[in-house]
C-alpha cells in the first residue's frame, strides 16, 4: 500500500526532477530535488534562524524584552556607577560583574535558542498502526470511550499517558503539549514567554542557571548602585548624588522590583529541582501527600542532591528532531546496500510525503470544522477546548476550565474528556497558575507588566491549526478544536471515525 | 500507478508491512523499548533473537543515560567551559547513540535482512518506536 502511493508519487517527482536535469536516470544515488532542510517542512509552530541552528517559539516580543532590560540595566551600571565605585572601593566589582553580565546573557541565549526537549510527531505509518490497536482494543461496538489514554505503572505509581491528537502519539510521562507552539515537549515545566520558548527537557537547566545567576545579578547590581548612592551622598549630599547619576536612579527602580519577583522565582525552582517535580506537576499537586497517602513522586532519586545533580548534571539528551537534516528526497538512497535492500531511504523518503499528506489532512479536518462551526454553535453542551483570552485570562476559576469569551462553553474536567483538552489545558495551567500560584511566583521582571497578561493570548494571537487554514471563527483554535466540536458518545464515534478514516486515507 | 521507473525500483522489495516497538514506561522516563515478540513477526524471527537485540538496545541506551560521576564531570565541565567545549567533543550520549546505529546496522546485515526484514534506528523516529519493516517473500530472493 505504501510502495502504491510512494510509486505514484514518485511519479509527479519524476516529472518535476525531469524539468531540472535532463538525465534523470544517470545518478539514481543523488537527491534530485532541491536540498530542503527538515527544519523548513517543521510542523509545530516554531521560529527558526541561522538554518535551523536556534529554534524559538513564535511570539518572541517579551524575549527582545527581557533583553534590553538586562542590556540597558547592566549598560547603565558599568557606565555609570562602576567607574566610581572602581575608583573608590576596589576594582573587582566591574570584574565580577562582567562575569555575571555575560553567564545571565549566555545561559539566557542557550535557553531561548536551543530545541527544548520537541518530540517529532508520528509517521503516519505509526498513526495507522496506533489507530489499529485502539480499535483492537475498543472492540467493534459503534459506541467508543472518547478519552484515550494508556495506564502504565511507573515505580508503583499509576501514570496515565495521554494520547496527543496533533503529535498522533502517546505522550512519555511527564511529557506536554504546548499550544503555543504546537508541539509535544519532553519533561514539560511552562512555556516561558519571557525567554521565548518552552522550558523542557533540554533546556531546564539553563533556564535554572539563567535565573538564578540573573539573581544574584539583580543583587549585586542592587546592592552597589545603593552603595554608590550612600557613599557619593556622603560627600555631596544626598539629592546631589541623585542629580549627578541619575541613571542610578533608574537602575534602583529597576533591581528592585525585579529582585523579588526572580528571586522568588528561583527559590521555587530550587525546590522544584530538588524534588524532581515540574512547575506543571507541581501546580496540579499531581505528587502532593495530599491527594492521597500512598501518592509520592516516582521519578525523584530519593535524596535531594541526586535530584539536583540528575536536573543540572546529567547528561544532555540530544535534540530529536534534527532541524539541520535534509528532508529525504523521494528517490532511494543507497544509505548502506544491505544485501541488495535498498528501501531503507525509501521508509524515509515517505516521511516527506507523509508530511504532505498530512497537511493536507489537517486542512481538509479544518475546512470540515469550518464548515461545521455554524451548525455546531447551537449546541450548548459541547465539551470546547481552546486557549484563554486576555478578557477572561485572569478570572480563572479554580483550575478546572478555561472560558473562551463568546458561544463556547467551558469544559469542567468532571466530563469524560478528549485526551486532547487536556494538553492545552495542562499547559496554560503551568502557565495561567504561574502569575497567582504562592507568594513570589510571579514570573515578570519589572513591575510595569501586568502579571497575567504573560501567558494569554490575544484572539488574534491565538493559534490557527498547523500552518494551514485559519478558520476565522470565534471558537478559539488549537488541534484540540477537532476532537472537541462534537457532543460526547455519538459525536465522538463520528469524529473517530471520520479521524480514522482520515488516517487511513493518508496511509494506503 | 504506472511502472514507469527505473531499473533500481523493479529490483526493490515491496513492504508488506511495519510492525512497531513500543516504549517501556515501566522504569520511569529513560529510553526503554518493549521486548514483548510481536506476533507478525511469527514466521521470520526467532522469539529469542528479537528479544537479545532489543535488550541490548535498551542497555545502550541507559548506558547512555547513566548517572554517574563521569557524566557529573562531563556535565561540571560543560558549564565550566560555557558549553563551548561541545563545539570540540561530542557528548556522551552522542557517542552512544553513534554506537547505537553501528549495532544496528550491524543486526541488520547479519540478522535482519537475510530474514527480509529491517530495523529502523529509533533515533529516527524521535526515540518513540523501533520500527521493523517487513518486507515481502519474494524480495529476499531479488534481494541478494
Amino acid at each position: 500500500m505504501h510502495l502504491g502511493v510512494s510509486e505514484s508519487m514518485r511519479e509527479c517527482e519524476y516529472s518535476q526532477i525531469s524539468t531540472r536535469s535532463s538525465t534523470p536516470m544517470e545518478t539514481p544515488y543523488k537527491k534530485r530535488t532541491p536540498k530542503k532542510r527538515k527544519w523548513e517542512a517543521f510542523p509545530g509552530r516554531n521560529k527558526f534562524y541561522c538554518d535551523g541552528r536556534i529554534m524559538m517559539a513564535k511570539q518572541t516580543g517579551v524575549f527582545y524584552l527581557t533583553l534590553v532590560l538586562i542590556l540597558v540595566t547592566c549598560g547603565l551600571f558599568f557606565t555609570f556607577d562602576c567607574p566610581y565605585l572602581a575608583q573608590q572601593l576596589t576594582p573587582i566589582i566591574p570584574v565580577i560583574g562582567g562575569v555575571l553580565f555575560l553567564f545571565v546573557l549566555g545561559t539566557l541565549l542557550r535557553t531561548s535558542f536551543s530545541d527544548p526537549g520537541v518530540l517529532p510527531r508520528a509517521t503516519s505509518d505509526e498513526a495507522a498502526d496506533l489507530e489499529r490497536q485502539i480499535d483492537v482494543a475498543n472492540g467493534s461496538t459503534g459506541y467508543r470511550p472518547p478519552p484515550r489514554t494508556k495506564e502504565v505503572v511507573i515505580n508503583g505509581q499509576t501514570v496515565k499517558l495521554k494520547y496527543c491528537f496533533t503529535c498522533k502519539i502517546f505522550r512519555p510521562p511527564r511529557a506536554s503539549h504546548c499550544s503555543l507552539c504546537d508541539n509535544c515537549v519532553e519533561r514539560f515545566d511552562h512555556h516561558c514567554p519571557w525567554v521565548g520558548n518552552c522550558v523542557g527537557r533540554r533546556n531546564y537547566r539553563f533556564f535554572y542557571m539563567f535565573i538564578l545567576s540573573l539573581s544574584f545579578l539583580t543583587i549585586f547590581i542592587f546592592a552597589f548602585v545603593i552603595t554608590h548612592i550612600i557613599l557619593s551622598s556622603h560627600r555631596n549630599g544626598f539629592l546631589k548624588a541623585l542629580k549627578d547619576s541619575p541613571a542610578s536612579v533608574l537602575e534602583v527602580v529597576v533591581c528592585f522590583f525585579s529582585v523579588w519577583s526572580i528571586v522568588g522565582l528561583s527559590g521555587f525552582h530550587t525546590y522544584l529541582i530538588s524534588s524532581n517535580q515540574t512547575t506543571n506537576e507541581d501546580i496540579k499537586g499531581s505528587w502532593s501527600s495530599k491527594r492521597g497517602k500512598d501518592n509520592y513522586n516516582p521519578y525523584s532519586h530519593g535524596n535531594i542532591f541526586t535530584n539536583c545533580c540528575a536536573a543540572l548534571c546529567g547528561p544532555l539528551p540530544p535534540s530529536l528532531i534534527d532541524r539541520r537534516g535534509f528532508v529525504q528526497s523521494d528517490t532511494p538512497q543507497l544509505a548502506s546496500p544491505t544485501n541488495g535492500i535498498t528501501m531503507y531511504g525509501a521508509t524515509q523518503s515517505q516521511q516527506s510525503h507523509m508530511c504532505d499528506q498530512d497537511q493536507c489532512i489537517q486542512s481538509t479536518k479544518f475546512v470540515l470544522q469550518a464548515a461545521a462551526t455554524p451548525l455546531l454553535q447551537q449546541q450548548s453542551s459541547e465539551p470546547v477546548i481552546l486557549t484563554a483570552s486576555p478578557e477572561n485570562g485572569v478570572s480563572l476559576p479554580g483550575r478546572t476550565s478555561l472560558a473562551l469569551g463568546g458561544p463556547c462553553t467551558s469544559l469542567p474536567l468532571g466530563q469524560p474528556t478528549p485526551p486532547t483538552s487536556t494538553p492545552s489545558l495542562s499547559c496554560h495551567e503551568a502557565t495561567d497558575m504561574l502569575p497567582i500560584h504562592g507568594h513570589t511566583h510571579n514570573h515578570s521582571h519589572p513591575l510595569q507588566e501586568p502579571v497575567a497578561h504573560h501567558h494569554f493570548l490575544t484572539p488574534e494571537e491565538v493559534p490557527s491549526p498547523p500552518g494551514m487554514l485559519h478558520c476565522g471563527s470565534p471558537l478559539g483554535h488549537s488541534h484540540t478544536v477537532q476532537a472537541g466540536f462534537y457532543n460526547p458518545a455519538s459525536q465522538d464515534s463520528l469524529h473517530e471515525d471520520s479521524v480514522r478514516g482520515l488516517v487511513k486515507l493518508s496511509s494506503v | 500507478m504506472a511502472e514507469t521507473h527505473s531499473l533500481q525500483d523493479l529490483q526493490q522489495p515491496a513492504v508488506s508491512s511495519k510492525v512497531f516497538v513500543q516504549r517501556d514506561y515501566s522504569s520511569g522516563t529513560i529510553c526503554r523499548f518493549q521486548t514483548k515478540f510481536p506476533s507478525e513477526l511469527e514466521s521470520r524471527l526467532d522469539k529469542q533473537q528479537f528479544e537479545e537485540t532489543i535488550q541490548a538496545l535498551n542497555n545502550l541506551y541507559a548506558e547512555a543515560e547513566k548517572l554517574g560521576g563521569k557524566s557529573y564531570l562531563e556535565g561540571c565541565l560543560a558549564c565550566l567551559t560555557a558549553y563551548t567545549i561541545f563545539l570540540c567533543m561530542e557528548t556522551h550520549y552522542e557517542k552512544v547513540l553513534k554506537k547505537i546505529a553501528r549495532y544496528i546496522k550491524d543486526q541488520n546485515e547479519k540478522i535482519y535482512a537475510p530474514r527480509g526484514l529491517l530495523l529502523t534506528d529509533p533515533i529516527e523516529r524521535g526515540l518513540r518506536v523501533v520500527e521493523v519493516t517487513i518486507f515481502e517473500d519474494r524480495s529476499i530472493g531479488s534481494g541478494r
